[in-house]
């Protein structure tokens, strides 16, 4: 596979691990167990049989008909909203909470956003009895109210990240924090596929279940394995590499990032990347990412919480510099109306990140006969309120 | 010879380095906290660059380097206050800042920076060693800049001994497993860790840095290694003080120092 990740942690130029010796024994102890780990057979029971039992995988590939009359295309959705508390993050905290047991840790940190990957962990802790605190800014703690609950509900101390823009970035920040401080007893789990090597890769196994499951799903109900187009939002990039990973070497399947281009591309309030991004270093990754002449980070925005980070995976950025990816940016109000459009004409909820991956078929370029699978990554109950606002204004 | 070199051969013991975030708590500060320290005695001065995400750093550099960001602190900004630094001082400067800045900065043009207003080494947390054999060995090594790398508790003995090999100058000492931050006491096992690192007889001296605070931290730090570094202590003091600058520098070395 050339799209995979080589023996120092890169996809080409892009990925590594860059950062302070306070945590390389925590990143080496990681680096050289996870894969020998991920491939014993009594992690994979238990994790085969936690997807299937607890989580409610596979989860359906559902041909969206009248979405699809609507765009003149064949649109299957992936139905990650369907998986227990309602995204596709779960998928990859399962993996990662067996992977710290296995490692003798008893305290889970992670950081989060829209608090889907908050709640996807708390959620495991309190299925292992580990305890568990989350990082989170205090921005998105505002916006994303619903999931702050549910996390405290499940047990887990949400703590507020107070520097910089008050989002995922600055929570990221202060997780890791929170790692070099206890380097002994604690485990992080990253919620994407961002952070040093090996979190991108690791991240990215744990959530391939997402293509594997689409291919005998389209072999099934369309004859082929392969579908023309696969599309999927990008924040970190993590539902997106689950939907790309069993078609990386499929050149003739197309894949598209879609990002948020929150108030424009060229407003001064966006989070896309792949358009404003150049290469750089964040959270130990050397990837594509936004920031000023001097090397400062830019403080991003977006309407959906979980897409308002100024980086990207360092396997996006290696599609998107390869020309293997192609990327489409969406505006707050593009996003809005594909969540109202997706709603009325199929009657699915979508979390706002996902309705980025639904606006983006306006400017697709794409066959009537195409097959379209765009990832459905998480229901839309946290962004009611929002949606709400909305239907009043 | 490098200047931190000469410092190490005259000075064998109780070696202050004081940190300061560059642009903190005025953009102009630069000059006048340089030559306060140095008349107070300090024996090595490591410049902070700020940056937006110092994941190295606790809650008082970080919030320095915002503030110095917001008071328009920039490399180029910062180059130019150094840029006659040289005739009035020959103290040991180091910058501490992150590789990204570095980077986008462009390294050879950096590196000539820095050579050209007289800085002698770089602190950069998060620069693996790896990386740093296979992309700026070469570069910095011709540019007589030593590069200072981090040891913790968690280093293993064999990893300690390939750092001693690379780096220049003095080993920094991470004396706890945590971010910068002044906390007030030296544990049991910090001790312990102190000492088997002294016993290694390492070729680089070192300094203890990370929760050095006061005069008795100071000490302990100076009974297992060349000396210590000072940052989130000084910065605390300093933004405590903006306006009385210069006198106030002299006291907290005197307290540090304990005469
Ligand atoms: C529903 C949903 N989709 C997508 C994302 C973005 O993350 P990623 O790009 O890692 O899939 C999030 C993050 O919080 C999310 O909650």
């Amino acid at each position: 596979m050339h799209y995979s990740v080589d023996g120092r942690g890169f996809y080409g130029e892009f990925g590594g691990a860059f950062i302070p010796e306070m945590l390389h024994s925590n990143i080496e102890e990681l680096k050289s167990r996870y894969l020998e780990i991920m491939e014993e057979k009594d992690f994979q029971d238990e994790m085969q049989q936690l997807l299937k039992n607890y989580v409610g995988r596979p989860t359906p590939l559902y041909y969206a008909k009248r979405l699809s009359l609507h765009f003149n295309a064949h649109i299957y959705l992936k139905r990650e909203d369907l998986n227990h508390t309602g995204a596709h993050k779960i998928n990859n905290t399962i993996g990662q909470i067996l992977l710290a047991k296995r490692l003798g840790k008893s305290r889970i940190i992670a950081e989060t956003g829209a608090g889907q990957h908050g709640v996807a962990t708390a959620t495991v802790c309190a299925l292992m009895g580990l305890e568990c605190i989350v990082y989170m800014g205090e921005i998105d703690i505002a916006r994303q109210a619903p999931n702050v609950s549910r996390m405290k509900m499940l047990g887990a101390k949400v703590v507020p990240a107070t520097s910089g823009s008050k989002t995922l970035k600055d929570a990221t920040n202060e997780a890791i924090r929170d790692w070099i401080n206890n380097p002994n007893d604690t485990h992080y789990i990253i919620g994407s596929v961002v952070g040093p090597h090996p979190y991108p890769d690791m991240v990215a196994r744990f959530q391939s279940v997402i293509s594997e499951e689409m291919k005998w799903q389209l072999k099934e109900q369309t004859g082929s394995e392969n579908p023309d187009i696969i599309m999927a939002c990008v924040g970190g990039g993590s539902n997106a590499a689950g939907a790309y990973y069993h078609y990386l070497d499929e050149d003739q399947v197309r894949l598209v990032a879609v990002e948020a281009a929150g108030l424009g591309v060229d407003s001064g309030e966006s989070a896309a990347t792949s358009v404003l991004g150049t290469k750089g270093i964040i959270h130990g990754s050397r990837t594509l990412l936004m920031q000023t002449e001097d090397g400062q980070i830019i403080e991003p925005y977006s309407i959906s919480a979980g897409l308002d980070y100024p980086g990207i995976g360092p396997l996006h950025a290696h599609l998107i510099d390869t020309g293997r990816a192609e990327a489409i940016s969406i505006t707050d109000a593009e996003a809005l109306e594909a969540a109202f459009l997706l709603t009325r004409l199929e009657g699915i909820i979508p979390a706002l990140e996902s309705a980025h991956a639904f606006a983006a078929m306006s400017y697709l370029k794409y066959r009537p006969e195409d097959v379209i699978v765009i990832n459905l990554s998480g229901r839309g109950d946290k962004d009611l309120s929002t949606y709400i606002k909305k239907m009043e204004s | 010879m490098n200047r931190i070199d000469q410092m190490f051969q005259k000075k064998k013991g109780e070696i202050l380095n004081i940190y300061f975030t560059a642009g903190f708590p005025e953009l102009n500060d630069t000059e006048e906290i340089i030559l306060a320290l140095d008349r107070a005695g300090v024996d090595v001065i490591e410049i902070g660059m700020p940056y937006s995400d110092p994941m190295a750093d606790g809650p008082t550099i970080q919030e320095s380097g915002s503030q110095a960001l917001k008071n328009g602190m920039t490399l180029d900004v910062l180059f130019n206050q150094l840029k006659v630094i040289r005739s009035k001082t020959q103290i040991p400067l180091l910058f501490m800042g992150y590789l990204n800045q570095m980077m986008q900065y462009g390294v050879d043009r950096f590196l000539n920076a820095c050579v050209a207003v007289g800085i002698d080494g770089l602190i950069i947390p998060d620069l693996p060693v790896d990386i740093y054999e296979l992309e700026l060995q070469e570069k910095i090594e011709k540019s007589g800049l030593h590069i200072i790398f981090l040891i913790t508790p968690q280093t293993s003995e064999a990893r300690v001994k390939k750092i001693d090999e690379l780096a220049g100058g003095f080993i920094y000492m991470v004396s706890n497993a945590s971010i910068t931050g002044a906390k007030s006491e030296i544990t049991n096992a910090q001790l312990d860790y102190f000492a088997r690192i002294n016993a290694m007889n390492l070729k680089n001296p070192r300094l203890i840095g990370f929760g050095i605070s006061n005069h008795q931290t100071f000490n302990q730090a100076c009974q297992f290694a060349q000396g210590a570094i000072v940052g989130s202590a000084f910065i605390k003091h300093i933004s405590q003080h903006g306006n009385a600058l210069k006198n106030s520098i002299q006291e907290f070395v005197s307290q540090l120092r304990g005469n």
